[in-house]
């Protein structure tokens, strides 16, 4: 709540109103004037997603990873209301709440995946819901790919029941060189895509790198063919952008006329004041170095460089940036800027003092990302890199929930945070582990041992193989 | 990094002709015949054969002896359905074998000459435990892809075990879409062609192959008829339960088809029917997504399903990064064994999983007395694992192809090992090699 109530106040403060400024003196957001909203929503999509009712539970006994770095053995996790009441060595167990016995088993926070598909490439992959890609323009920063989202889509549950995640980040495609903004989803099956979007998340801008965009359009005797187009359109982007913004800026000091708005524009000037962040689809290290430097050309920051395979040749760009590197395993070969995968990219950013973060990009490595992560890991330790278990964590937890501006939210076992947990039937960095129970706020919406909760989407409801574990 | 070194130290304990006779012991040994993993047990390996395997063979004296304790030793991986060594980088076309788009030849059309046994391809994947592979083309304009391949990953120019020994076809979705748009179209397509090779197997001078009224040119005929006759089997994509079964009855007219079906997704609703019918799967692992409207029956425990109702079942990794990524299939197998402990999922057993990558393969090739397994008489395809061979966080120390020990470097690690410090160097990186 905290994020959104900021957010909104930012937001006000550069769109809201010509003559007032929205935020009082001591920084805590006004109330807003409606007066002023209704000049300039920028909420026009408000999430509606209530948390589901839970019971105060506690597990004791399990080998706990706070998602931080920490582990805990035979300690205690207390969620209640929702939210992670306390976590510990030992814990007095509140009268009333259910207990469960979670020897041999592991507890970590929910898995958070940065760069999913699901809802906007949904299964069926049939040319009908291919919405991830509006490949009419290199920018196309005013869609918002929210409104792309399936929530029948069968693969939320997988990722659910067979991944363990609990928040994903749904991002436009990267045929553009700015394919729209993202949106942060809680996985719980809903009826719209509002009951789903992760109150007060910040928005992202998909940005890419690369092969993609100068492919794409270069293919149509459209700009950009070259990287170097790929550059100068969007140079060109953040300079409009910028006189955009500057616009307002004049409108919402002087008055005047109002501003014609520009939902493209407005992205990119979103971005420009630090409240959307930057997700920005990049291979190879050369190029992410010249994407660094873009953005300290137009004044803006990068929060995450998904698909970076070459991060390894450049920790220390990224390290002194505060840059994430959002990263596949393995994943290699498939096109030219993809050749030079190294299998201990992530230990090796983790190593040499960055930011790393294992995502999926896939309906299916989405519901295996702990095993994803533990094929770094080890790969890491091969090659001498140690990182403990508990350290790696961090990939799928709280380097996420940074990357996405949500970690007070979650991302980790914390005090006060949301109650998104894991109970893993065995270790989760073991091929043989499977999610046990999930937890979103608190709500078990997955037990592997009752077969009523696991979620079926309308889509497969009646369909061969409907009441089948999958 | 001294680690690693000294690791792969240890093992370079020169094995210079497959002749010698060489004893791995001590380690935790996979038979890879679906029988579970036996501690402390022996290979021995001579000529490029496997002599014995087991908890009590006698070590031979003179041989040379590899202590894998500590370690697991399995037969090599055998990829169940790959497109390994037909492509370099899949979006840089003239690396990518795969498909012709452009050839007037289907059925006719043989990879073997495709496969290239420097692709980076190989030797990733043989860092990854794989020591051989299906290997089958694409489709294009037809629903035939043309005759695939049975190779090895080993370090050498002679990668092809087998050539010639399948022709795959397409029968399910895109099947429909390569035959006009419909399955209709698909099922006439592979009647008539099938119709086409007797004709030319009948008298091929005569054969009017060339005409527009046979739909069949020369080439692709002659490349069926040893399919209609059985003696080569037929690959057949098909993922779902009423593609399956339409597959199987073409065995009422054409009784000598050698079907294998690959894919298989829905296999598990018809699983009866498929193991009545003695045909063999070799079936995607872990789909469970309605990725498409033939698969919405798609489950993990599909393998499993099958298998207990008697299909003979391999794991293959058809359309699933099927030219780069053959090191998942250990990875899909330990998938499987997890399953069994999900209640209402059906797994397999470590053993049957292991050789749902190894034996079961090789076995629905027509080569498991050859391939996929540690039983005496088998090539030496022997792998020497630090830890449980399903198990993700699981690595290659040492790998035997024919008897013949293999590097276990590539690309990547050569990446890796330059990349391994950034810190600040008298030259650049370009001058660590």
């Amino acid at each position: 709540m905290r994020i959104a109530a900021v957010l909104l106040a930012a937001t006000l403060a550069l769109f809201g109103c010509a003559t007032t400024s929205s935020e009082s003196a001591s920084g805590v957001p006004a109330a807003p004037d409606r007066s002023m909203i209704s000049v300039f929503d920028p909420d026009p999509f408000p999430s509606t997603y209530q948390p589901y009712p839970g019971v105060p539970t506690v597990i004791r006994g399990a080998t706990i990873y706070d998602g931080e770095g920490g582990q805990i053995d035979n300690g205690m996790v207390y969620f209640a209301d929702g939210r992670i009441q306390a976590i510990g060595q030992t814990l007095d167990v509140p009268e009333g709440a259910t207990v469960i016995d979670g020897t041999g088993l592991w507890v970590t926070p929910g898995i958070i995946d940065i760069h999913s598909h699901l809802g906007n490439y949904p299964s069926p992959s049939v040319a009908a819901h291919q919405d991830g890609n509006e490949i009419t323009g290199p920018n196309t920063a005013n869609v918002w790919t929210e409104h792309s989202i399936w929530p029948q889509d069968p693969g939320f549950s997988r990722a659910l029941a067979n991944g363990g995640v609990t928040t994903l980040n749904v991002l436009p495609g990267s045929a553009n060189l700015f394919g729209g903004r993202t949106v942060t989803l809680r996985n719980v099956p809903s009826r719209t895509m509002q009951e789903m979007k992760f109150p007060g998340a910040p928005y992202g801008l998909k940005m890419a790198c690369g092969e993609n965009p100068k492919r794409v359009y270069g293919s149509r005797n459209r700009t950009p063919a070259s990287r170097m187009a790929n550059i100068a359109v969007a140079r060109q982007a953040w300079i409009d952008a910028e006189r955009y913004r500057n616009q307002w800026r004049s409108y919402r000091e002087n008055g005047g006329n109002r501003p014609a708005r520009n939902l493209r524009h407005e992205t990119l000037a979103g971005v420009m004041d630090g409240e959307i962040l930057v997700h920005n689809h990049c291979y190879r290290a050369d190029e992410m170095a010249i994407m660094i430097d873009m953005a300290r050309e137009f004044g803006y920051t990068i929060s995450t460089f998904h698909h970076a395979v070459e991060a390894y040749k450049i920790p220390d760009l990224l390290r002194e940036n505060d840059i994430c590197a959002a990263m596949w395993a393995d994943w290699w070969g498939f096109k030219m800027e993809a050749y030079d995968t190294v299998f201990e990219n992530v230990p090796m950013v983790h190593n040499g003092g960055a930011c790393a973060i294992v995502h999926s990009d896939d309906q299916n490595q989405i519901q295996r990302l702990n095993q994803e992560a533990a094929k770094a890991l080890a790969d890491g330790r091969r090659a001498g890199i140690e990182i403990s278990d508990a350290e790696a964590w961090q990939w799928l937890a709280i380097n996420p929930a940074r990357a996405l501006g949500i970690a007070d939210e979650t991302g980790s076992l914390v005090a006060g945070k949301r109650a998104d947990i894991v109970l893993w039937n065995g270790d989760p960095f073991s091929v043989y582990s499977r999610p046990q129970m999930v937890w979103i706020d608190g709500a078990l919406l997955y037990d592997m041992n009752n077969p009523q909760l696991r979620p079926i989407s309308d889509f497969e409801l009646g369909q061969p193989g409907e009441g089948s574990v999958r | 990094m001294k680690k690693l070194i000294a690791l792969v130290a240890a093992f370079l304990i020169a094995l210079p002709a497959s002749a010698q006779t060489v004893a791995v012991t001590g380690g935790t040994l996979v038979i890879g015949d679906g029988s579970e993993p036996i501690p402390g047990g022996t290979v021995v390996v001579r000529n490029g054969r496997v002599v014995a395997a087991g908890a009590n063979v006698v070590v031979p004296s003179g041989a040379e002896i590899v202590d894998a304790t500590g370690k697991w030793v399995s037969p090599g991986i055998v990829g169940g359905f790959t497109r390994l060594g037909l492509v370099e980088v899949d979006a840089v076309a003239p690396t990518n074998d795969t498909v012709a788009a452009g050839s007037d030849f289907s059925a006719g059309l043989d990879i073997a000459p495709a496969v290239n046994p420097r692709s980076a391809a190989i030797a990733t994947n043989r860092t990854g435990g794989i020591t051989r592979a299906v290997v089958a083309p694409g489709t294009s304009n037809s629903i035939f892809g043309g005759q695939g391949a049975i190779i090895d990953l080993g370090a050498d120019m002679d990668a092809v075990m087998r050539p010639r020994a399948f022709q795959f076809v397409e029968l399910g979705e895109r099947g429909a879409a390569r035959a006009g748009g419909s399955r209709a179209a698909s099922f006439a397509m592979v009647r008539n062609a099938l119709d086409q090779a007797r004709r030319y197997a009948a008298n091929p001078n005569a054969y009017g192959g060339q005409t527009s009224d046979a739909l069949l040119n020369r080439v692709d005929a002659s490349a069926l008829v040893p399919v209609v006759q059985g003696r080569v089997p037929l690959i057949v994509h098909v993922e779902q339960a009423r593609d399956i079964l339409n597959v199987i009855s073409l065995r009422a007219n054409y009784p000598r088809l050698n079907l294998i079906l690959v894919g298989v997704s829905e296999g598990w609703t018809v699983a009866n029917e498929i193991a009545a019918a003695g045909v063999p799967v070799i079936a995607s692992a872990l789909n469970d997504l309605p990725a498409q409207f033939e698969q919405l029956a798609a489950t993990q425990s599909n393998i499993g399903r099958m298998r207990a109702a008697g299909v003979q079942v391999a794991i293959g990794m058809i359309d699933d990064n099927d030219a780069h990524q053959i090191r998942y299939s250990a990875q899909y197998a330990g998938n499987l064994v997890a399953l069994n402990n999900v209640p209402g999922a059906t797994g397999l057993s470590w053993g049957e999983a292991f050789a749902a990558i190894s034996s079961y393969p090789a076995e629905i090739m027509g080569l498991g007395g050859e391939i996929g397994s540690l039983r005496p008489g088998r090539r030496a395809d022997v792998v020497i694992w630090d830890g449980d061979p399903l198990e993700v966080t699981s690595n290659v120390d040492m790998m035997l192809i024919d008897g013949v020990e293999q590097p276990l470097t590539s690309r990547q690690t050569r990446l890796r090992d330059r990349y391994l410090s950034i810190e600040e160097r008298q030259l650049p990186q370009a001058y660590e090699w």
